[in-house]
């Protein structure tokens, strides 16, 4: 009883203090955020103090199996629904702004739709709402299994998936309002970066508790990786965000660094939200569901062990590639294209890891339509991973950088390493997390994944085409000796390109869209009846031993 | 089974040796690479002219920033021929020295902008941020008409300037104190600006959006475009460079 | 603290200790008698004698 009240008056305080901060706020912005979190903890306050079984509720909601579970599955579930939620609501935010770029018009003339307040939404809804809920979702589910251990801290591990949907909340708002810090994939202002650290540290703590209460001797190098994404994230988010608020009562503040030492924090943050929070998470998630899926052990443990150990040291010291030919110092420079060329190897030894996970089982490609997309990640991830590198040489970054290459690269990445990878793990987890025996259809797996192919072949393409000849026609000169283009030639002149990739965007979304009816049908408890992937050849008038004919048939 | 054998055993079965050593591994290539460009002293160049903005540059920076212009320009000319050519002389270090947080940027959807001061009239800017394409046709950037007609709401600059102090921009106790006047001068052609001119040299005070009767974010916008990369004079002489 | 004094510690000294560690790290991953060890650890989550509730 006495914690209850306790707990009640928390909450009850922190609507007081918001409402307050709100009344008081010196801008808009601050004052909806305020009014955002008043609610948001009315509602947890509500939830404290009400007896009903809101567990037994939400379970209802999701239909999900009313049995608690040997594990803790709930926040899991949670998180799955999540996961493809934000994934539509990014996928779809991109195809807006792709679409902006070929027709202006699309900007509607209004402010919380031009260009630049809506890209930062769709960087983050797609990397920290639909990558951020994989991760914590399926390091739930991954570091529970492989420590046979429930998550330690259930109230904690539930704190971490609302208090992160809560940080997506006032990102999102925050960018439409104009609230934003300018760093590239870091935007929220001080007192998010606050809240993002308070439920980050908790995540942490619920992840090592776990591991600290397995009743498995060895800890699975998959953890090894969840760990990793988890400590590096806190440490890079927390010194990339520091600042000093204007006001106290204020959204706006101003970065603790300037200039050159800014500049260099910022990318040694921004190559390592790639490095960590879309590469090392991602790989845990590898380095689980895909032997899981192939029912093999991993291709070489060794391997996974040097694997992370110098990816994680490498990639820390790739940022400065971000920054080639600037004012930053040119032996930081060297050092940043040394390293990201030196990164390549761990990367493919991950992506061989994976890939020859499937030896001796490669007809699973042709039969099992979430391996196809696991392997098509891990060569998009091995693609990508030779890209960046490439990239990163100085004489190529000075044509690839500042244009859509870097874009398409990024994409290839994102769309074709997190992205399938993330469905993969989805299309694995839900008939498992609700207890069904299969999923809905195995052949709307086959239709996703072609339609999310498709879709990045064409994204990745025009934008490879439109940044070479951005970069060429940027430094073309004519034998007057004078620039050959103007600055708006090259812009109209991306028109073609633009179409064609918003024309990808469209296509990975119809994909996603299938992955929502089949999970929505699964989850109901439907099969669909439909032929399998493979029929096992049989000819029955062939089986049987070969009697009374001659040995030799005689030629024709 | 040697010594060094039962610490990997150890490590790999003691989640706060693994946690350590994952975390010492990526604490050191930032550490090598970040903590110099503090204490190293050619890191930033020495120039004459580089002062912190005024308080009208300032806000105006802040509605930049809001916009998420640096999402397509980049303010960072880098030194090869056709770019110096198209945007003028390739950005130095010390000219973003009191940028708190730097725009420098990663993509040009639109052109680099560190140059951008003086190229063009006032009009030309506020014509151009109303509705792009009437005087580009080729261009694809979003219309900002709605800056002409919001007040400037810029809050109360004494604690933004205080706050800018706090992370290392050297503005007086002076300059401090009168920023909210600053702010309201410099866009005023009729108020006296002997204090303001010598507190920021270079500063150019008019009305910026043509509408000299209203403080809008238009004037504050229009301010701070007019002068990115003008503190420094590159054509008298000796700008002091340091050889790259 | 001078480029050029950094600059020849990373040259020397630095880049003898990064190599080091990174051989002692491979000698250590595939030192005799470990191989057993990773198979198991490999193979573990498969050992799923109650899984998914």
């Amino acid at each position: 009883m006495d914690t209850l009240l306790l707990k009640a008056g928390g909450w009850l305080a922190i609507v007081f203090f918001a409402f307050i901060a709100m009344v008081l706020a010196a801008d808009a912005g601050f004052a909806v955020h305020m009014a955002i979190i008043a609610l948001a903890a009315g509602i947890t306050l509500w939830v404290t103090i009400n007896k009903a079984d809101y567990a037994a509720i939400g379970r209802g909601i999701l239909k999900a199996p009313a049995d608690p579970g040997i594990y803790d599955d709930d926040p899991i579930r949670w998180g799955v629904i999540a996961t493809i939620f934000w994934g539509i609501a990014g996928f779809l935010v991109g195809l807006i702004i792709a679409l902006q770029l070929a027709f202006p018009v699309l900007n509607l003339n209004f402010e919380y739709t031009t260009f630049g307040r809506l890209r930062p939404l769709h960087t983050s809804a797609v990397i920290f709402a639909f990558g951020g809920n994989a991760l914590i979702a399926t390091s739930y589910y991954v570091v529970q299994r492989t420590c046979r251990a429930r998550l330690a801290f259930p109230g904690l591990a539930r704190f971490v998936f609302w208090g992160y949907q809560l940080f997506i909340v006032l990102a999102a708002t925050g960018y439409l309002m104009g609230v934003t810090q300018s760093k590239e994939y870091a935007e929220p202002e001080w007192y998010v970066d606050l809240w993002l650290t308070i439920v980050w540290l908790c995540y942490a703590a619920v992840f090592i508790g776990t591991i600290v209460r397995r009743s498995e001797p060895h800890i699975y190098v998959a953890n090894w990786f969840y760990l990793s994404f988890i400590l590096t994230i806190a440490m890079l988010h927390v010194v990339n965000g520091l600042s000093m608020p204007v006001s106290l009562l204020g959204s706006k503040s101003y970065a603790a660094f300037a200039g050159v030492q800014d500049a260099l924090t910022q990318w040694w943050y921004g190559h390592n939200a790639v490095g960590f929070f879309l590469t090392a998470g991602f790989l845990a998630m590898m380095y689980y569901f895909v032997p899981k899926q192939a029912e093999r052990p991993v291709y070489s443990y060794r391997l996974s062990i040097i694997h992370f150990w110098s990816l994680i040291f490498l990639y820390i010291w790739a940022g400065p590639h971000h920054l080639h030919y600037t004012a930053l110092p040119d032996w930081a420079q060297t050092l940043g294209m040394v390293f990201s060329v030196v990164l390549w190897m761990p990367s493919w030894g991950g992506m061989i890891n994976g890939l020859m996970t499937l030896n001796g089982a490669w007809d699973k490609i042709r039969t099992d339509p979430i391996i196809r997309m696991m392997v098509l990640a891990l060569a998009f991830y091995g693609m990508s991973t030779f890209e960046g590198p490439m990239m990163s040489i100085k004489a190529v970054n000075s044509l690839s950088h500042y244009t859509d290459w870097t874009i398409g690269h990024v994409h290839s990445g994102a769309l074709g390493w997190n992205g399938m990878i993330t469905f993969a793990c989805l299309y694995y987890l839900v008939p498992r997390l609700w207890g069904k025996e299969r999923l809905y259809s195995l052949r709307m797996v086959n239709w996703h994944f072609w339609l999310a192919t498709l879709g990045i072949v064409l994204y990745a393409a025009s934008m490879w085409v439109a940044g070479i000849m951005q970069g060429l026609m940027w430094r073309e000169y004519g034998d007057d000796g004078y620039l050959v283009y103007a600055f708006s030639e090259v812009v109209s002149a991306m028109l073609p390109m633009y179409l064609i990739r918003a024309a990808g965007g469209l296509l990975y979304l119809a994909g996603a869209i299938v992955l929502v009816y089949n999970v929505w049908m699964t989850i109901a408890g439907k099969q669909r009846e439909e032929k399998p992937m493979t029929e096992t050849p049989y000819d029955e008038a062939a089986d049987k031993p070969i009697v009374g004919k001659p040995a030799i048939e005689p030629a024709e | 089974m040697s010594g060094f054998a039962k610490h990997h055993k150890k490590l790999e079965r003691n989640v706060t040796l693994l946690g350590l050593a994952a975390f010492v591994t990526v604490a050191i290539g930032g550490i090598v690479e970040i903590a110099p460009l503090f204490w190293i002293d050619n890191t930033i160049e020495k120039v004459e002219g580089v002062r912190p903005y005024t308080p009208l540059e300032l806000a105006g920076r802040n509605i930049y920033i809001r916009e998420g212009c640096y999402s397509c320009h980049s303010q960072m000319v880098r030194p090869f021929r056709d770019e110096v050519e198209r945007y003028g002389h390739y950005s130095l270090a010390a000219e973003s020295m009191y940028d708190h947080p730097f725009q420098w940027g990663s993509k040009r959807t639109g052109p680099d902008l560190a140059r951008v001061g003086g190229r063009y009239s006032d009009e030309w800017h506020v014509q151009h941020l109303i509705d792009p394409r009437s005087v580009v046709p080729e261009s694809i950037m979003p219309p900002y008409a709605f800056l002409a007609e919001k007040d400037l709401k810029a809050g109360d600059m004494v604690k933004h300037l205080t706050a800018q102090r706090r992370v290392g921009v050297p503005y007086t106790d002076e300059a401090i104190a009168a920023a909210n006047d600053d702010l309201m001068a410099q866009a005023d052609p009729t108020a006296s600006t002997t204090d303001l001119e010598k507190r920021y040299p270079k500063a150019q005070v008019r009305d910026f959006d043509g509408d000299p009767d209203r403080l809008t974010e238009m004037d504050a916008l229009v301010a701070y475009l007019q002068m990115i990369g003008t503190l420094v004079d590159f054509e008298a002489g000796e700008a002091q460079e340091q050889p790259r | 603290m001078s480029y050029e004094a950094l600059r020849h510690f990373a040259d020397s000294w630095g880049l003898l200790f990064l190599g080091m560690i990174f051989l002692t790290m491979i000698g250590w991953t595939f030192r005799p008698g470990s191989g057993r060890k990773h198979e198991e650890a490999a193979h573990m989550i498969f050992e799923e004698d109650h899984d998914d509730g």
